[in-house]
């Protein structure tokens, strides 16, 4: 589809009004000052024809506020370039057909959240049965098997247990993203699997809400997956990726 | 308030079953102890402080009293014979066995050691005292919340976790400006795996503030300081589950706290915490509840975020009614118990809340005079924030709507990061809005007996008590490991802390466990 030009701008009613809306708190007892402050600060974001269009105590020496503004800023839109994860769509059936064909044998997918991190609502949304959004989690695809080892898990416990069950992709899951933890510790996970020296054998992907594909490239992973990612989609990638590279006569 | 047409045979059979179940629980409890039970009784008992490497001096004891595999006879009779033949008072006793010194060990295993009603004798007055800390505890609280009055139900409650304590103490000073009647501190991730209860205040943390007991302290006075500005009793939460289940009663207990999440069931399925140790944990726990008049939220809402929150509603209502009889167990009135529920299923399903009325009018109803916990969206919540808010909006109006007693308030920013100092303020200011708007209509309200909302409870109910003819059929242990609850399996002899089971001998002697039963009036 053409774009009316490759720079653009936020849109509020008008092409290149460059409208923005956004709240924040200043650190300030709400008054005629903070507000004339936080128009300030407004400004200093880039905003033109800036309103401060609510202002409110919301603890005692800290003002809520709600602004509106009209932004410079514009970007080129057609110097972006974000890598992202080449999936193809086939249906759960037909994901079966092509392991049972073209694969042979099970794809042996090993998943966990690592870590502290004590959350399996990522994992468990891929791989668990009952999937996610009505889309069945890959536990359910004939041509899978599926080693869902939870949350809590040393990475090293994953990597050690990818590789007893020859596994053809693993998946990290990290949830709790405080401080950047997810990348510190997705980091250290992909240390300990480069380690064994036997990182080519298989697959590595890496979901969270916090994850995309440029981050998990970035850190050595092949994919990366982030909120609303589907188990479909997560499956068509493994053995798309699999097809590819036994094109290739690369192992897996 | 108009009740729904429920079936009151079935609510009371579902009751019956409960009990069966528990009892049964609650037989095995009685033969068993554990490493935290045990080292509760120690802090009950005055032992207090940590060892030059940091290490409490409870776990110290306890640990060196199951290496010696005597655990089964209770660890208080070591501080007896510490007491009654060198003079030692507990405190000392304990830092000995810190410095090496295994003489109170040898003593405790003597055939002429005392026996467990000369041990109740000898620690007469440590009893006594640690029953003090926790009366005083409660005697202050009690002044507190009769000067200053609470907040009217639905109770507003949010949850501050920046990892420092300062920081937590400031968000929840500004969360009580903003109206909040009860503020829960979130620990640390995976501290519930943590076998010990770290000490001091802390300021880092990972995706919460470690529950310490000065961390407890900084943040009571706060919030003490808090409410009388404002007029209104700030309650504190914090979490008395995992493997240090009891000791964080206890610490709760003395330090004023208002609630505790307590919850094994949470335990064994969302962190694989063993099965047989979080039940006799739990039992432990409550009783110190009980005595010291703190409520207990339970976790069922947990259930509606793994499995599906339509399909899997019933069983919300079967591990209620197990975990109201569990709770029975320690003699908890029914006012102490905060069972948990939640708004969890897909808003974008035809009548959605109705099905949410539903299900929170019948809590409501099987459990009058408990204070209901009620938890907020959070599964199908994305970074739409604005609509996130409108999702929250309902489950406020449900709340007032079927008089919930405690609302944890959704977050609009629940899918995007730990809530902000404003995000809270609009929580609460929304929540005041529906609050306030619709304080009346729950009396106004008819409930049609064909209509959908009662056809969905009696629905509800008729499967709830059909699962829990099958639990008591396969016992509790049995349906856990069956996967009944959550689609999570737990094999009774797995997970985390199992192997700080012992059963008791039969010269087992635990003068507080007497204590606390008696006083309770177990």
């Amino acid at each position: 589809m053409a774009r009316p030009r490759e720079s653009i701008k936020a849109y509020g009613d008008r092409l290149d009004d460059g409208a923005v809306q956004l709240s924040f708190t200043l650190p300030v007892a709400a008054s005629p000052r903070a507000r004339a402050a936080a128009r300030l600060y407004a400004e200093q974001l880039g905003l033109e024809k800036v309103l401060v269009a609510h202002m409110e105590a919301c603890g005692d020496g800290f003002s809520y506020f709600v602004v509106y503004g009209a932004s410079r800023a514009a970007v080129d839109f057609d110097a972006i370039d974000v890598p992202v994860v080449e999936t193809h769509d086939l249906s759960m059936e037909e994901v079966g057909d092509v392991v049972k064909r073209e694969l042979g044998g099970k794809v042996v997918v090993v998943g966990a959240c690592t870590g502290s991190d004590a959350h399996t609502v990522g994992i468990d949304a891929i791989l668990n049965m009952k999937g996610y959004a009505g889309d069945y989690g890959l536990e359910r695809y004939a041509g899978f098997e599926v080693h869902n080892l939870g949350a809590q898990i040393d990475n090293s416990e994953l990597v050690r247990r990818a590789l007893e069950v020859g596994a053809h992709a693993v998946l990290l899951s990290q949830v709790v993203t405080q401080r950047d933890c997810h990348k510190e510790n997705a980091a250290a996970f992909m240390k300990e699997l480069v380690a064994t020296g036997r990182r080519g054998e298989l697959l590595a992907l890496f979901g969270g809400p916090r994850v995309d594909h440029a981050l998990a490239l970035a850190l050595g992973f092949d994919a990366g997956f982030g909120t609303g990612t589907r188990p479909s989609e997560v499956a068509n990638y493994i053995v798309g990726e699999l097809r590819r590279r036994r094109g290739g006569k690369e192992r897996p | 308030m108009a009740l729904l047409p429920i079936d009151e045979g079935l609510i009371a059979e579902g009751r019956g079953l409960a009990k069966a179940i528990a009892d049964d629980v609650q037989s095995f409890i009685a033969r068993h102890t554990t490493v935290a039970v045990e080292r509760t009784t120690l802090r009950f008992l005055g032992v207090d402080g940590v060892d030059r490497n940091g290490v409490p001096l409870v776990n110290i004891v306890v640990n060196a009293l199951a290496a010696r595999g005597m655990l089964s006879g209770g660890v208080a009779r070591v501080l007896a014979v510490g007491k009654a033949a060198r003079h030692l008072s507990v405190q000392e006793t304990a830092q000995r066995i810190a410095d090496g010194d295994a003489g109170p060990f040898d003593d405790a295993a003597k055939s002429n050691a005392p026996d467990a009603a000369q041990v109740r004798e000898i620690l007469e007055a440590e009893v006594a005292s640690g029953l003090d800390r926790i009366h005083d505890a409660q005697k202050r609280r009690d002044e507190n919340r009769a000067r200053l009055g609470i907040g009217k139900e639905p109770l507003k409650y949010v949850i501050v976790a920046t990892g420092n304590i300062y920081d937590d103490a400031k968000q929840g000073r500004s969360a009580a400006f903003a109206g909040a009647d009860i503020v829960a501190v979130i620990r640390s991730t995976a501290q519930s795996l943590l076998d010990y209860v770290p000490v001091g205040a802390t300021t880092e943390g990972f995706g919460g503030t470690w529950a310490t007991q000065e961390n407890f302290r900084i943040m009571r006075d706060a919030l003490d300081d808090e409410g009388q500005k404002r007029g209104r009793y700030i309650h504190l939460t914090n979490y008395s589950s995992g493997l240090c289940m009891p000791e964080i009663a206890y610490l709760g207990a003395v330090e004023r706290l208002d609630m505790l999440l307590n919850d094994a069931m949470y335990g064994i399925l969302f962190r694989d915490i063993n099965p047989r140790r979080t039940l006799i944990d739990q039992y432990i726990s409550r009783l110190l509840c009980t005595v010291a008049g703190i409520v207990i939220n339970t976790g069922e809402d947990n259930y509606l975020t793994t499995a599906d929150a339509f399909d899997a509603a019933h069983t919300v209502m079967t591990s209620l009614l197990i975990n109201e009889a569990l709770a029975h167990r320690a003699a908890m009135p029914d006012a102490q118990m905060g069972l948990g529920h939640a708004y969890e299923i897909d808003p974008q399903i035809e009548n959605s809340f109705l099905y949410e009325v539903a299900q929170a009018q019948l809590i409501r109803q099987v459990f009058p005079r408990a204070p209901i916990k009620w938890m907020p969206p959070t599964k199908h919540k994305t970074g739409d924030i604005f609509t996130s808010h409108v999702h929250d909006g309902l489950f406020n109006l449900t709340g007032v709507l079927t008089r919930q007693g405690i609302e944890l308030l959704g977050m609009f920013s629940e899918a995007v990061h730990n809530p902000y100092l404003h995000d809270r303020f609009l929580s609460l200011k929304s929540a005041s809005l529906i609050f306030n708007a619709c304080a009346g209509l729950a009396d106004e309200i008819n409930w049609r007996p064909d209509g959908v909302v009662a056809s969905r409870a009696r629905e509800v109910m008729g499967k709830a008590v059909a699962l829990l003819r099958l639990v008591a059929s396969e016992g509790l242990f049995g349906a856990i490991a069956a996967g009944r609850f959550a689609d999570v399996k737990r094999p009774i002899d797995k997970g985390k802390g199992a192997d700080g089971v012992s059963p008791r001998a039969t010269n087992y002697a635990n003068p507080v466990l007497d204590a606390l039963e008696t006083v309770a009036g177990v």
